[in-house]
């Protein structure tokens, strides 16, 4: 039996042929060398994410994550669940605290809930992958798969928005969290502790529909990299990933920049200092290619 | 949707910060705020708002309720999150803002073509449709509301980033003819439905036609 059991939603962006189809790779094979099973809640629907609240109405986002809460319970009774996608996870946790707060609310939920044949019953609880990492497994618990630390690679931590604001990771500051840079560690990487941009926003979304804006904060948050002697940026978002890798060649179009900063996830860190191929560790799935990483990937160890 | 508005204006003549109580989510926080400005210095787009968070939450009292509706300002939140926890007195300035920008949208009052509003309809039908977020199709929708022309113009800007995405398995042409999505769709869909007739109800609206109402 595995070490720890959990229900998984891993998000629209993580599915086979996503924009972050390397993180769920990732965390397979990471999840598969700590003895962490996950099974996919059955059915599971799209969040809604931060960006919808012009095309919905509040309470119609809230049925959105309870559905899979109830489908959660109903298949996989008794597992906390576990969200790999920072905006997937907190907008579960808001549904959470404000159901739990207004009974008109849960009441309403029920009801619209009832149409899908299912029922929200409190008590769930959403975690983000790096929670599970650092809250149930710990930092000395993943230290001890490591079989290629990562030896020399400087990484910048960028943990970005939203697995820190509104609600963070227990016991970290808004300001300047440091269980990234923790686990950067863990694995035998450098992380660098001055990195100014750590929890700057990326854009978020609007990296789509206001690219210039967001593309401005992307040349600090890569810039700031540079600076620091980053070789790499590592990030537990899957928004940040791909707005922070992606957008580089148009900023370099714009501004006449030389940005090639790959950008990774924790995970990948994990993977690959457990022993995981370039594939397993998803490193096949970049534009920027962490070259590093890549290099530690394939090298063989000695038993 | 012009109608609301007058609806709106009758019912609650001067009292906008009233009426943003009732019928904004979150609304009923405006009154909490205490003009200190940490929302306006920690705002990611904050140089770019037209009115930052706390001039917002002061016109609201100030009864200026077509400068605040009529404007593109809360359209640039990033939902960062960084006013909210940062709120000495605690208000969820992030569900403030994307509540009056969904209100505003609401009564017909958004600016016309505004990239965000746009896309977040774009995105709410997108995900609404199959359960599941399309990404290659709502890209698609994105690049091309302003059009054929300007669409393909961007798209072909944009080319090296697609073909890169593509190499590396993060966009395949394939999710136009296929796409990913909730076995029962149809329970999903009906939930929605009767969750927008529930919030009309509360708010006392007409029900909004979406793509999964009729």
């Amino acid at each position: 039996m595995a070490k720890k059991e959990y229900a998984f939603y891993p998000g629209c962006s993580s599915q086979l042929r996503g924009s972050a189809a390397n993180y769920l790779v990732s965390v397979e094979s990471m999840c598969e060398k700590l003895d962490v099973k996950m099974t996919q809640i059955p059915d599971w629907n799209c969040c809604g994410a931060s960006i919808s609240y012009a095309g919905s109405s509040e309470l119609a986002r809230h049925v959105l994550s309870a559905r899979n809460f109830a489908l959660s319970d109903k298949h996989l009774p008794g597992q906390d669940i576990v969200a790999t996608c920072a905006a997937c996870w907190l907008g579960g946790r808001e549904t959470i605290e404000k159901l739990d707060a207004s009974s008109q609310l849960l009441a309403d939920t029920n009801e619209a809930l009832k149409e899908a044949g299912l029922e929200y019953k409190p008590g769930t609880e959403i975690r983000h992958m790096v929670e599970v990492l650092v809250e149930d497994l710990g930092y000395e618990e993943l230290g001890k798969p490591v079989v290629k630390p990562l030896d020399g690679v400087k990484v910048a931590g960028y943990v970005g928005c939203q697995t820190n604001r509104p609600f963070g990771i227990a016991g970290e500051s808004f300001e300047n969290p440091m269980y990234l840079d923790k686990l950067i560690e863990t694995v035998g990487g450098e992380a660098l502790s001055k990195y100014e941009e750590k929890v700057t926003c990326c854009g978020g979304s609007l990296a789509f529909c206001e690219p210039e804006k967001a593309q401005k904060q992307i040349k600090n948050i890569v810039e700031s990299a540079y600076d620091n002697g980053a070789d790499v940026i590592c990030t537990p978002c899957p928004l940040c990933q791909a707005n922070v890798e992606v957008y580089q060649s148009e900023i370099n179009k714009a501004h006449g920049t030389k940005l090639n900063m790959p950008v990774v996830y924790y995970s990948q860190l994990l993977s690959v200092a457990y022993g995981g191929t370039l594939k397993e560790a998803g490193l096949d799935g970049h534009i920027i290619q962490p070259k590093k990483l890549q290099e530690i990937a394939v090298k063989v160890v000695k038993k | 949707m012009g109608d609301l508005n007058q609806q709106m204006l009758e019912k609650y003549r001067n009292n906008f910060l009233h009426e943003v109580e009732q019928k904004v989510d979150d609304g009923e926080w405006v009154k909490m705020c205490m003009q200190c400005g940490v929302c306006a210095g920690s705002c990611t787009f904050g140089p770019d708002w037209e009115h930052t968070p706390q001039k917002i939450f002061m016109m609201i009292r100030a009864g200026k309720r077509e400068e605040v509706l009529t404007s593109s300002s809360m359209w640039l939140c990033t939902s960062c999150y960084n006013c909210m926890v940062r709120c000495p007195r605690e208000l969820p300035i992030t569900h403030i803002m994307h509540g009056l920008a969904s209100y505003a949208h609401r009564l017909g009052l958004a600016p016309k073509n505004q990239p965000t509003r746009d896309f977040s309809l774009i995105f709410w039908e997108n995900c609404t449709k199959t359960g599941r977020v399309n990404e290659l199709r709502m890209t698609i929708s994105v690049y091309f509301r302003e059009g054929f022309v300007s669409g393909i113009k961007k798209m072909w800007a944009l080319r090296g980033i697609g073909s890169g995405l593509m190499k590396a398995k993060r966009l395949n042409p394939l999710e136009l003819f296929v796409s990913h999505g909730c076995k029962d769709k149809d329970g999903l869909r009906r939930a929605l439905k009767k969750a927008d007739e529930i919030e009309a109800r509360r708010r006392g609206y007409a029900v909004q036609p979406r793509g999964y109402s009729s």
